[in-house]
């Protein structure tokens, strides 16, 4: 008999249908009745004192209908950790960088809207522009928020073990530096909103966003609304990766124009726009130390990082500890230093982007793994096996690898790539390379403290007994949430996928901390479960009482009643479902007793069946301060080996195969597993090889379109062997964890192993252009003659 | 100063009077209300917005609505016949060569246009015929592959 009747296959999402005919809704497909359209006014300097805003000319113009500035909107401060709130809807004193926001418009039409924020009239005084961390941190430099001096957002120091210590034991220790630049998230659909405040003083908005529970709760905030006065409704959402998990500006602006006018408010980013809010991934300056014996044993490591943050807080507070935690496995360690910079610049806010905080070291520290293992004469793989954690290790900084298919996902790549055959015996130009990787499967705290339940559900019968209503406030951005949690569903009460029917991507539906972290699939896995076991409990009770058999002698599966000890008579029951379901569709003709039948006798006995799940980790962590970010009741890992072409007259690099082996626990669904972690390196490729956010001199962002700032395409992706390894993790449902982010962890720097194997040159600035290995290739020439 | 166009839709006939500034996504979207064609950029880099116009694919923000008059238009809302979804629809649900779907609308008609055109296609053909439409998601294997498949069974 085969364990699982639904999970663990490779269902077509449930949203597929919607999908490909062009019915699914995004938040720029809504309108509404008696619609106005928003616009905002953005700083056209990247740093200024504002020293007067007239918005007389707009006032007169016809059509327009609300116009608001701080002084509407007020100053209280809001942000995503509640220990830097450093931003206010609109800036009141002073403009932090181009695109930093001042006003916004609510008129008839967009074309009103937009003419009517270019006819308000701004004095600046402009203000020296700070834009590299270096020179935000020099003595006397300006400072871009008053209360931060030195232009630091946040600091982290921290050491685990005795780094000191550890390299007076070590046989050879090295220093690398590292750096990227600033990625844009460049997910496809920009983000839109609709805000609808009604005669009742409720405020309904719908919004392409990864946490409707966020932002719910910084609405709420900002505007002084009660929270249960608002509901924050997802429609399909076009990809998020990380910077849709906070509240954002026209969000907020058109709940509060829709609340002034009483009328529906819609608004929109442009593609330009998306680039200015940004929140994707920081700039990243790593120093990494390592101390290694001879035997290829790692001891020691020191990494210190600053990061350009741009003008606000953002996701950055946990970015910055992520990116010393992230380094804490999935190697054994035992002594880590790290010291972390968050530095205000005045640009567009970074935040958190797929792999939050941990990609770019990641990529530092395995590239430099792999010279010290050329260094020892060790093979990086072998190098790597040597040193690797396993199952129930614990991390120097307290993080429990409570399964960790670490060690079967390196050799998976390694047989399902031919690395042996391969490794040192390439030509002139082609080259293999390997690394690892881990993350989070959900972050153990939410982003503001509290007790809360990260994850609740809640799942209703039908009174036919024919469909099971789950409700869930989880986020559907893409990643498959939907069709997942309705397998959790359909899995755990022992009925058909199809019977299954989500609601999802509301606040009203419950709580749920949202798409980030690679969260939704365990936590709202677990909230999921329990709800279904509920429910299924409630209607066994029901079915043991009428028919005077033991509840442990029956189960649920496949929308049928099983009962274990050979068959019981039911027909009373059948009858009485034929005389309830009179001139109703869908009748059950099996001859067994079936779900549907025994949810309508249940209905009759109890009333409208209902059962809820809430889920929260328990403790999770050390002691020391900042110990909670990197904590999560589960870890996925991922090991990959990239091959590539490198013209070695240009430096034109081409990425051939990509093989990639990822733990996620269990496969819930085999193909969105597959899909996450292809298109996860499909992030890592255009990170490392193109992808580059540029400013000019005054702070403006060179590249702000999708054809300039540029993304793989069909033709820059290879294909992906992929191979899913299943650990069966004991703190997730059915032992699954995450899949969404572990998987870019390896990529860049399995590309970059790869570049040097075809060349012989170590590229450590990100994107690796062609000019860069260009440039490379001649340095190294000239030191040979 | 509004001009009146005519434009068949899904093999419908639209008599529509637009501002000649408005581009061929924007009437869909909003005075047809066909929202399955999306907007991503505005400017032609994604391919979001990709409608069949007489036979081609084309960015249809790239297309004032005023140019596109008297043209035969397909949108991602007439590419199923009646119920039955079209070979290429269905391939892309059984390979979950759909994520947020944002960009799906745009693969499918450069799909389509391309097997219309080239029933056989090889990988690389297939490759770039998507080569204009951006994906974030996927990684574009499972786009491939559904439209290698969907190759295939037409060919039936």
């Amino acid at each position: 008999m085969k364990q699982f009747s639904v999970i663990n296959t490779r269902l077509p999402r449930i949203d597929a249908h919607a999908k490909v005919t062009g019915d699914a809704q995004y938040a720029a497909d809504l309108s509404m009745p008696n619609m106005l359209y928003g616009a905002l006014l953005q700083s056209p300097f990247a740093h200024a004192k504002i020293l007067n805003i007239d918005i007389s000319k707009t006032k007169r113009l016809v059509g327009v209908k609300d116009i608001i500035t701080a002084k509407e909107a007020g100053l209280i401060k809001y942000g995503v950790s509640p220990a830097r709130y450093d931003e206010t809807l609109f800036c009141d004193k002073k403009v932090r960088y181009i695109g930093d926001e001042i006003a916004a418009v609510a008129a008839v039409d967009i074309e009103t809207a937009l003419e009517a924020v270019s006819l308000i009239k701004v004095d600046y005084e402009p203000l020296p522009v700070i834009l590299n961390v270096f020179d935000a941190i020099k003595e006397g430099a300006p400072a871009i928020h008053d209360d931060f001096p030195n232009n630091i957002c946040a600091e982290v120091h921290q050491e685990f073990g005795n780094v000191e210590e550890g390299f007076k034991q070590s046989d050879y220790i090295r220093t690398d530096k590292f750096v990227n630049k600033k990625q844009d998230g460049a997910f496809l659909e920009p983000q839109a909103c609709i805000a609808v405040y009604d005669l009742n003083e409720n405020l309904t908005l719908y919004t392409s966003t990864q946490s409707p529970h966020y932002v719910q709760r910084t609405v709420a905030m900002v505007l002084n609304i009660p929270i249960g006065k608002i509901r924050v409704v997802q429609p399909y959402v076009g990809g998020g990766f990380g910077p849709k998990a906070a509240a954002n500006s026209i969000e907020l602006s058109a709940c509060l124009l829709s609340k002034r006018t009483g009328r529906p408010v819609k608004m929109g980013f442009t593609r330009e726009q998306v680039f200015l809010h940004s929140r994707g991934r920081h700039q990243f300056y790593h120093e990494l130390t390592t101390g290694v014996k001879k035997d290829g044993t790692i001891v020691a490591l020191k990494n210190t990082c600053y990061l350009d943050g741009g003008a606000y807080a953002s996701f950055g507070i946990a970015t910055v500890y992520y990116a010393g935690s992230l380094l804490g496995g999935p190697y054994k360690l035992a002594n880590m230093k790290y010291d972390g910079y968050r530095v205000y610049t005045n640009k567009p806010a970074c935040g958190a982007q797929r792999g939050h905080g941990g990609v770019v070291a990641r990529a530092a520290w395995e590239q430099q793994l792999d010279i010290i293992a050329e260094e020892l004469g060790m093979d990086p793989i072998e190098f790597r096996l040597k040193n690797i954690m396993q199952r129930g290790d614990v991390t120097c900084n307290d993080l429990n690898m409570s399964s960790l298919g670490m060690r079967e996902s390196l050799e998976a790549v390694r047989d399902g790539s031919g690395w042996v055959r391969k490794k040192g015996k390439l030509p002139k130009g082609k080259g293999i390379g390997v690394a690892c990787g881990f993350f989070v499967s959900g972050a153990g705290y939410p982003i503001y403290r509290s007790e809360t339940f990260h994850s609740t559900a809640m799942i209703k019968l039908s009174e036919d007994g024919g469909t099971v209503d789950l409700f869930t406030a989880a986020a559907e951005i893409g990643q498959g949430s939907d069709t997942i949690l309705s397998m959790i569903a359909a899995e755990a009460l022992g009925v058909r996928f199809e019977d299954v029917k989500i609601h999802s991507g509301n606040t009203d539906f419950g709580v749920d901390l949202g798409a980030y972290s690679s969260r939704q699939t365990l936590m709202s896995g677990h909230a999921v479960k329990q709800a279904a076991e509920n429910v299924k409990q409630q209607v066994l009770e029901v079915l043991s009482k009428k028919l005077n058999t033991p509840l442990e002698d029956m189960d649920i599966k496949d929308g049928l009643i099983i009962f274990k000890k050979g068959p019981v008579d039911c027909s009373s029951l059948k009858a009485s479902y034929i005389k309830e379901h009179r001139g109703w569709a869908k009748f059950p003709t099996e001859s067994q007793l079936t779900f549907q039948e025994a949810a309508r006798i249940a209905y009759l006995e109890k009333g409208v069946i209902v059962g809820s799940g809430a889920y929260k980790p328990g403790e999770l962590g050390g002691k020391y301060k900042g110990a909670a970010v990197g904590t999560s009741p589960a870890y996925g890992c991922s090991a990959q080996i990239v091959e590539v072409t490198v013209d070695m007259e240009t430096g034109e690099v081409t990425v051939d195969n990509m093989t990639d082996a990822h733990d996620c626990g269990l496969a819930i669904n085999r193909m969105n597993v597959e899909g996450q972690m292809q298109g996860s390196l499909s992030m890592g490729l255009g990170e490392a090889l193109f992808e580059e956010v540029k400013f000019d001199k005054k702070g403006k962002i060179e590249n702000p379109t999708l054809g300039e700032y540029r993304i793989p395409t069909a033709l820059d992706m290879p294909n992906v062997n992929t191979i899913i390894i299943e650990s069966n993790e004991p703190n997730g449902p059915f032992g699954a964890k995450e899949v969404g982010e572990g998987a870019i962890m390896p990529t860049i720097p399995a590309i970059l192993n790869a570049i040097y194997d075809a060349t012989g040159v170590r590229i450590k600035e990100l994107p690796v252009t062609a000019e860069r290995i260009y440039h490379a290739l001649k340095e190294k020439e000239k030191g040979k003659e | 100063m509004k001009q009146i166009i005519i434009l068949t839709v899904n093999n419908k006939v639209y008599e529509i009077a637009v501002a000649p500034n408005r581009t061929l996504t924007q009437v869909l979207r909003e005075d047809l209300n066909l929202t399955g064609t999306k907007e991503g950029c505005g400017i032609g880099d994604c391919g979001a917005c990709a409608v069949i116009m007489d036979g081609r694919p084309v960015n249809s923000c790239l297309v004032l609505a005023v140019q596109a008059n008297g043209s035969d238009i397909t949108t991602i809302e007439g590419i199923a016949e009646r119920e039955k979804l079209h070979p290429v629809q269905q391939a892309f649900v059984e390979h979950g060569a759909i994520q947020c779907g944002f960009c799906t609308s745009g693969m499918i008609i450069s799909a389509k246009s391309l097997l219309d055109k080239k029933p056989k296609p090889s990988e690389l053909e297939i490759r770039e015929a998507i080569s204009g439409n951006l994906c974030r998601c996927t990684g574009y294997q499972k786009i491939v592959e559904a439209i290698m498949d969907a190759s295939q069974k037409m060919k039936k």
